[in-house]
């Protein structure tokens, strides 16, 4: 069976205005596609990888699980499929998100201090990621939450690439140029800041319980 | 005057220097500051098939970020006052690149690609350049199918580049984010930035249409065999 592209959980302008609704309708219909096109066709020629699932074919990054000539088609689309079905879902309606509460309030207030000092290393973290990638918040394996970048399409599940600081995420947020241009050019800071204001505490908190149980939020 | 160095192709991006003082430290002058140069064409050259909106940003924003950013690195440091291409090798540290080389390469590659551009450019090479495109590639469009692909497949941000050595050979490389054939102690003569931010305004998730545009029409085939006559030097 082929991996599809998921429907957005909201309308391509509810982000609005701090994540355009053109962005959101490209980033969705033509780059989210593309991984989703191009995963399909590496995984054709290896129909055994299919059945693992898109979570542990990213644990498989890195690893001899994947055939080596597929492995950076895998990496870059397997990647980019997680990470854009993982990133939709952890936005929502602005005029819903309250801030973080309950276990999750916890363990960022245990990790970090505060929310706001988790912010503070999170924007740190996103806007110091050159070239494009992406910024992580996520649990390690010892339970406790730790903030991370990764290049292009990678992202902490992928253990088996040196210098991976393997985590299971709980938000994310892509900073490729694709993500914030049409509305900030050059401005990605002033894009990060706007972001806070569309996160999915709730979506967060269900992922922290699901990797606190031992799974991995999709 | 930055000092001229043997990669020829860096000749035409000297720049200019002035002295500012460092804030903080007494009294101090740097050596010198290096300066964002610019493009040499007004922004609203290259339309329409880059749009002024997208030079604005690109050389505006984006490269003067990265020589304001390169010259706070170096401030101070014994970076300060040495050349542009002398800050790139430097900074690359035999592969294991400082903070600087971030932004010093990106200054260098900006210039580069700038000046890799015309008005009314694209069309084809003439003369030994031509004859070595035919002879390295096979053809003329077999280059730029090349060329084309190795700007498509570089994922991510970076750049697609075409490089000359000493007896005239040509070769098509690609690389990520800041990193040019310069530090590989290659010649380039072309280039073309895949920096989503070099294409997004006019053409967005279409890199391949960018490219295409890049090839047929933008490319200064006089500047690029300047730069392969001076590589051969």
């Amino acid at each position: 069976m082929a991996f599809e592209l998921p429907p957005l959980p909201y309308e391509y302008g509810t982000l609005e205005p701090h994540v355009d609704s053109m962005t959101m309708q490209i980033h969705h219909t033509k780059h989210h596609q593309a991984y989703v096109n191009n995963l399909n066709a590496a995984l054709d020629k290896f129909p055994e990888l299919k059945d693992l699932g898109l979570v542990d074919i990213n644990k498989a990054v890195g690893t001899d699980k994947l055939p080596t000539e597929a492995a950076t088609v895998i990496r870059n689309n397997g990647g980019g499929h997680y990470n854009h079905t993982f990133f939709w879902k952890v936005m929502t309606n602005p005029s819903n998100t309250n801030g973080p509460s309950g276990a999750a309030k916890e363990a960022i207030e245990a990790a970090f201090g505060s929310v706001d000092e988790m912010k503070t290393k999170f924007n740190a973290a996103a806007a110091g990621r050159f070239g494009s990638g992406w910024a992580w918040l996520g649990v390690k394996s010892d339970g406790s939450l730790a903030i991370t970048s990764t290049p292009n399409q990678d992202n902490p599940l992928m253990s088996g690439l040196p210098d991976a600081a393997a985590m299971v995420p709980i938000l994310g947020l892509d900073v490729w140029e694709h993500a914030y241009y049409l509305k900030y050019q050059n401005r990605r800071p002033e894009y990060i800041a706007a972001w806070w204001n569309v996160v999915n505490w709730e979506q967060v908190s269900a992922n922290y319980e699901a990797a606190k149980a031992g799974t991995v939020p999709l | 005057m930055a000092l001229s160095m043997k990669v020829q192709a860096s000749s035409l991006i000297a720049g200019q220097r002035r002295g500012r003082p460092v804030p903080g430290r007494r009294a101090m002058v740097t050596k010198a500051a290096l300066e964002l140069k610019a493009p040499p064409y007004p922004l609203d050259a290259l339309e329409p098939h880059m749009s002024k909106q997208t030079l604005e940003f690109h050389w505006g924003k984006h490269h003067r970020a990265y020589v304001d950013n390169m010259n706070k690195q170096i401030a101070g440091t014994p970076l300060d006052g040495k050349s542009l291409e002398e800050i790139v090798l430097a900074s690359w540290n035999g592969g294991n690149p400082t903070p600087v080389f971030n932004n010093a390469a990106q200054v260098w590659n900006h210039t580069f690609f700038w000046e890799s551009m015309k008005a009314n450019g694209g069309g084809a090479p003439t003369g030994k350049l031509a004859e070595a495109i035919a002879r390295d590639f096979g053809s003329f469009d077999k280059f730029k199918e090349e060329f084309k692909t190795a700007g498509m497949t570089q994922f991510g941000s970076g750049w697609a580049w075409l490089n000359a050595d000493k007896s005239g050979k040509l070769s098509i490389s690609k690389s990520p984010n800041a990193v040019t054939p310069v530090v590989e102690g290659k010649t380039p003569i072309l280039t073309v930035d895949v920096w989503e931010h070099a294409y997004y305004i006019d053409v967005q998730n279409r890199r391949p249409d960018y490219l295409t545009t890049f090839i047929e029409k933008l490319i200064d085939w006089d500047v690029v065999a300047q730069r392969y006559a001076a590589a051969q030097q």
